[in-house]
């Protein structure tokens, strides 16, 4: 009875167990405290919010191991964190620390910009952000054991979210319809592992875990990614950047929970003050949007 | 058989794909209403914390409890730590079972494993030789049973992964994340 680690099946789990859930990007141990106290399933430990990543520019880095640590210290759910595209030494330092999944993420600035890290090789899992379906096979294929849609991070504008979620079932839905002749020029024409097509299409649904993010600033916007069919959600700035984030991140787990229930829906979005100003992603230039990273 | 799925929060779905295989009509509970005829109760993996704050926001501890007291429940991971009397931790907990838990036991996600698992007399008069490939994530342990709760799997050093107490059952594993559909079975038949 020799027990195994680091397998696959134990990575692509624990993003199964986060399933229905919201996990929610905190800056330090009291933030975390709160997310855990509201219902969060997991946290995201990051040194800056992407609203504030956006404002301050500047290059984007992995966070204090230190300030992480103090997270993991005080939270009994999985925490989660962040390290640059390509930057495998971030993401074996993050490794060591003993954080629960890590986030290869384009919200902060790529140390790479040709590959991802090959994270197979890692014990620890990965998520990977997504714009469409190609690009989440890609991040399959070089191992992560869970797929989120970018969205627009730092924006509070729930568009990108639902153009990027919106995509991706839009092409497994069209990949189901498919006769077997046109899934090699498919996989060709997005770019994808052809086996991984091929799983894809079985199984009507990508092979990993699939949440929503970017942009996710109300219990109505939870709901609806829910509703186009995600695992769950990320919040990032959306909580810690609105009015009273103990209320609002509590409903935002309420209205993930109860994502088809419009009367709890509505129960549960009443007086919840102000939400993040955010910005609208229309009036932004190419050059300011961060989803374009990643290849 | 109409057999219930904890669905606040985890892998529901995943214990829903497994019972409706086996033939049970499966029905997800988010609200105290929707265990009315009800033969069972999965509470599936998932944050044991969040799916105690959902259930207690929900109304749904007192009623769970009362379901619990004639009706088959089987938790998995998050749902075995939910049924324990004692958990170390103030969480809340539906105390069905007279069992100790201990959260995450075994370390961080890096420390999640597979094993293979006897586990003997689990559906009488198949081969019993049959090792139950188990998923452990971030799981918990069963510290310590009462008298009157049966030890049904440990791992080879003795502690124990898996039991049950009457129609209540606690797996600190996953069988939802297989395809060896033993344990569901075992599960309909406590449920029966």
């Amino acid at each position: 009875m020799e027990q195994k680690t680091g397998s696959f099946e134990v990575k692509k789990g624990l993003a199964q167990m986060l399933k229905g859930g919201v996990i929610m990007d905190v800056v330090n141990a009291d933030h975390a405290k709160i997310a855990e106290d509201a219902g969060a399933c997991a946290v995201m430990a990051l040194e800056r919010v992407p609203a504030d990543i956006r404002a301050d520019g500047g290059v984007a880095r992995m966070s204090d191991p230190d300030m992480i640590q103090k997270i993991i210290d005080t939270v009994s759910i999985p925490v989660m964190a962040k390290c640059r595209i390509g930057h495998f030494v971030e993401a074996q330092i993050l490794e060591s620390i003993g954080v629960d999944y890590i986030d290869e993420s384009e919200v902060l600035t790529p140390a790479d910009e040709a590959h991802h890290i090959y994270k197979h090789d890692f014990k620890v899992p990965f998520v990977c952000g997504c714009r469409n379906l190609g690009e989440a096979l890609r991040r399959i294929g070089e191992g992560a054991a869970m797929i989120r849609t970018k969205g627009e991070a730092g924006t509070g504008d729930v568009v990108e979210a639902v153009r990027h979620a919106r995509s991706v079932l839009g092409e497994i839905r069209k990949l189901q319809s498919m006769p077997e002749e046109e899934l090699m020029a498919f996989a060709k024409e997005i770019g994808a592992p052809f086996e991984l097509v091929l799983e894809t299409r079985k199984l009507g649904r990508l092979p990993v875990v699939n949440f929503a993010a970017g942009g996710i600033a109300t219990p109505a916007d939870a709901a609806l990614m829910m509703q186009l069919g995600v695992d769950g959600v990320f919040v990032g700035s959306g909580i810690f950047k609105s009015g009273d984030p103990s209320k609002r991140a509590t409903a935002i787990v309420k209205a993930t929970t109860h994502y088809q229930d419009a009367k709890i829906l509505a129960e549960v979005s009443r007086n919840l003050g102000e939400a993040m100003v955010g910005r609208q992603i229309s009036s932004m230039t190419d050059a300011e949007k961060i989803a374009t990273r990643g290849w | 058989m109409k057999i219930g799925v904890l669905a606040l929060q985890g892998d529901f779905a995943e214990h829903q794909v497994m019972l409706e295989t086996l033939g049970a009509e499966v029905f997800q509970v988010r609200l105290p209403e929707h265990l009315n005829g009800l033969s069972g109760l999965i509470i599936p993996g998932g944050e044991s914390t969040t799916i105690g704050k959902l259930a207690t926001a929900y109304g749904l501890m007192e009623p769970l409890k009362t379901f619990g007291k004639t009706q088959a429940i089987w938790g998995t991971c998050a749902g075995a730590i939910f049924l324990a009397k004692d958990a170390h931790r103030p969480q809340p907990l539906l105390e069905l079972m007279d069992i100790v838990i201990e959260r995450n036991a075994f370390g961080r996600q890096v420390d999640s494993f597979e094993v293979d698992l006897n586990v003997p007399g689990l559906n009488p008069g198949e081969k019993q030789d049959l090792p139950f490939h188990a998923v452990f994530i971030r799981a918990p342990l069963i510290e310590s049973v009462d008298k009157g709760v049966e030890v049904i799997s440990t791992l080879e050093d003795g502690r124990i992964v898996a039991a049950r107490q009457g129609k209540l059952l606690a797996t600190s594993f996953h069988p939802e994340l297989t395809r060896d559909n033993r344990f569901h079975r075992y599960f309909m038949e406590l449920a029966k």
